[in-house]
């Protein structure tokens, strides 16, 4: 008897110690498997959520799956948060983001770190996602490199782009490039370079009929960078790159982003959410270019000047 | 566990269900350990998918990535009996070479049906939630599967297949062709596989080059899940312990998933699911030798 009482005044005491709190709320994160680009975007969606006010353990529930590498259990975690009805879902990874989308159509998902949201069918386009889904694309900030590359060389009407077609990736980079350039008044010229060996070849081709290089996240172009960048420097055609790393090899300049800056960008999107508004109203965004590296040698061996705005923004000058 | 992460575990494990029936007719019925599944499971959600992007009916797709299953067990079949290659060996070569077919087949990692029409599309349409029709719809593949295959292992030529996974030399000297036995049911099985494989791609809306991964691991689990937990005896029996088993591994990833409640993270999931079976396995058998001691 006193046994059961001593139980009973237990559990009223753990439901008066817990606080009730009215508007608490819950954002279930899944990934796809442990790893550092991935765990990365993951506590950057956290960070955005803890600037917004969000304080988990007090008024927001994380609630945090991965898949161990198996989208099978992919499928059973997205099944086991639909179930739960958190007010938004953010799968992480192409897999666990079409896992969750199959499992639901009226919970709200921002999905992030998804290179090809439209072809992996997540949304039907990037501007109007509809329905109850929206996200983050971790492709490269391509409108971003185009306004960089007219504010370097402000004369540049024409971008060559040496790139291999038989790369999904690059294709797909290289169709946004062309819509880009388009919008802001430039032309792209194609240089195709099926392996390593006609990457020169591809970038001799486009002397005389570009005023600029764009070499996209290509494996094929990266690989055989050196001898891109020899004709570039002959010819004087500055070589500009998609991702930052080239930079430091020879390319003039580049603007990339950590996937921690992504997560913060996906959970600016995930408030926007708690507060209201409707997810599929929300276009799809590419992630933001927040780390500029500069190359002043390469540029002045390639005939430009890196105009001071440029430098003073450059979070990595190479060479100093 | 909510009802919808209920019935997703019951759907995912009847889609496995046929991946155990395969595992089953391998391991068990040929005694034949063939791993090829981990690459025939992701080459019918390739086709399947591929089949259906491009405008295919999704029947005709389920049926393409079953035959294209057949094909992989084939080709581990013919290493085995032909080359004489060890048959663990053969079904990994089969195995690791389906992931650059499945590549192949897709033409990039990963083909997405999200918004196309699936099997599954005309049940949506009847009244009754997502989250029944799947695991329903799926339910019925499962149930055929068993059916037919009970009745296919308890005919002449099923009877001889079962013969030589038992004692080939046996079956031999009873006048049995057991290379063209091996054959068949390595193909059948891995046919089974593929199925699977394009009944996950659609209810899930996507194939990935990467949705191979363990499932042989589960697969067997359930086959050995099924035998020690399901009491049902006899050739039927076994077939179904087969479905329940695999429903039953489901629901322990399910156990595992919600265990975060007791202190344990995101990572513990494969751990703690590995615990699960291994208690399922174990305590029916203790409490058995419990009552011997007793005696």
């Amino acid at each position: 008897m006193w046994k059961r009482q001593a139980i009973l005044a237990a559990m009223i005491g753990v439901a008066l110690s817990t606080p009730v709190l009215a508007q608490t709320k819950t954002v279930a994160i899944t990934a796809i498997v442990e790893h550092p680009a991935l765990d990365a975007t993951r506590d950057g969606v956290i960070d955005a959520l803890k600037a917004a006010g969000y304080t988990p353990g007090e008024n927001l529930k994380i609630e945090y799956q991965s898949a161990q590498g198996n989208p099978a259990t992919a499928a059973q975690i997205a099944r086991q948060f639909v179930g739960a009805r958190p007010d938004v879902i953010v799968p992480i990874s192409t897999p666990s983001a079409q896992a969750v989308v199959a499992a639901t159509r009226d919970i709200p998902v921002v999905f992030t770190a998804v290179t090809d949201p439209v072809s992996a069918q997540l949304v039907r386009s990037m501007d109007k996602p509809g329905a109850n889904v929206t996200g983050i694309s971790d492709m490269a900030p391509v409108g971003e490199h185009v306004a960089l590359i007219q504010e370097i060389v402000p004369s540049a009407k024409r971008l060559g782009v040496v790139f291999n077609p038989g790369e999904p990736n690059s294709v797909a980079m290289v169709n946004v490039l062309k819509e880009e350039a388009g919008k802001r008044g430039m032309t792209v010229v194609n240089a195709a370079a099926n392996k390593s060996a006609d990457v020169q070849t591809a970038a001799r081709s486009l002397v005389g009929k570009a005023d600029a290089i764009y070499v996209p996240l290509d494996n094929t172009v990266v690989s055989a960078l050196e001898g891109l960048l020899a004709v570039g420097a002959q010819a004087k055609l500055p070589v500009f790159s998609a991702d930052t790393d080239s930079v430091v090899r020879g390319t003039v300049a580049s603007l990339g982003f950590d996937y921690r800056q992504l997560g913060r960008q996906t959970g600016e999107v995930v408030v926007r959410v708690l507060k209201g508004e409707k997810a599929g109203d929300i276009p799809v965004a590419l992630a933001r270019g927040t780390d500029l590296f500069i190359n002043p040698k390469a540029a002045a061996a390639m005939g430009v000047t890196i105009p001071d705005a440029v430098a003073k923004r450059a979070t990595k000058t190479v060479g100093q | 566990m909510s009802d919808v992460a209920f019935f997703g575990a019951v759907e995912i494990g009847l889609v496995y269900a046929l991946v155990a029936l395969g595992v089953y007719l391998s391991f068990r019925v040929l005694d034949f350990p063939d791993l090829t599944v981990d690459g025939s499971f992701p080459l019918g959600a390739a086709v399947a998918a591929t089949w259906i992007v491009s405008g295919g009916n999704p029947w005709l797709g389920s049926l393409a990535a079953m035959l294209a299953g057949a094909g992989a067990g084939l080709v581990t079949a013919l290493l085995n009996v032909r080359f004489r290659i060890l048959h663990l060996l053969a079904s990994i070569l089969t195995m690791i070479a389906l992931f650059s077919i499945n590549l192949r087949v897709m033409g990039r990692p990963n083909v997405a049906i999200l918004m196309q029409d699936t099997v599954l599309t005309p049940f949506y349409g009847l009244g009754l939630p997502d989250h029944i029709v799947r695991p329903l719809a799926v339910g019925v593949v499962a149930l055929v599967a068993v059916a037919l295959l009970a009745w296919f292992l308890t005919s002449e030529f099923g009877l001889a297949m079962r013969a030589t996974g038992v004692n080939a030399r046996m079956a031999r000297a009873q006048g049995v062709e057991t290379d063209g036995h091996v054959y068949f049911g390595i193909a059948l099985s891995n046919a089974l596989v593929a199925l699977a494989g394009a009944l996950f791609a659609q209810t899930n809306g996507f194939a990935d080059v990467t949705t191979g991964i363990g499932t042989i691991v589960v697969g067997l689990a359930a086959v050995i899940v099924g035998e020690t937990l399901v009491p049902l005896r006899g050739l039927a029996g076994a077939l179904l312990g087969c479905v329940i088993g695999s429903i039953l591994y489901r629901l322990a990833v399910q156990l595992a998933l919600s265990a975060d409640v007791v202190g344990l993270e995101a990572a513990d999931l494969n751990l703690v699911t590995a615990v699960l079976v291994a208690v399922a396995l174990i305590l029916p058998r203790s409490r058995l030798r419990v009552a011997k001691v007793a005696k």
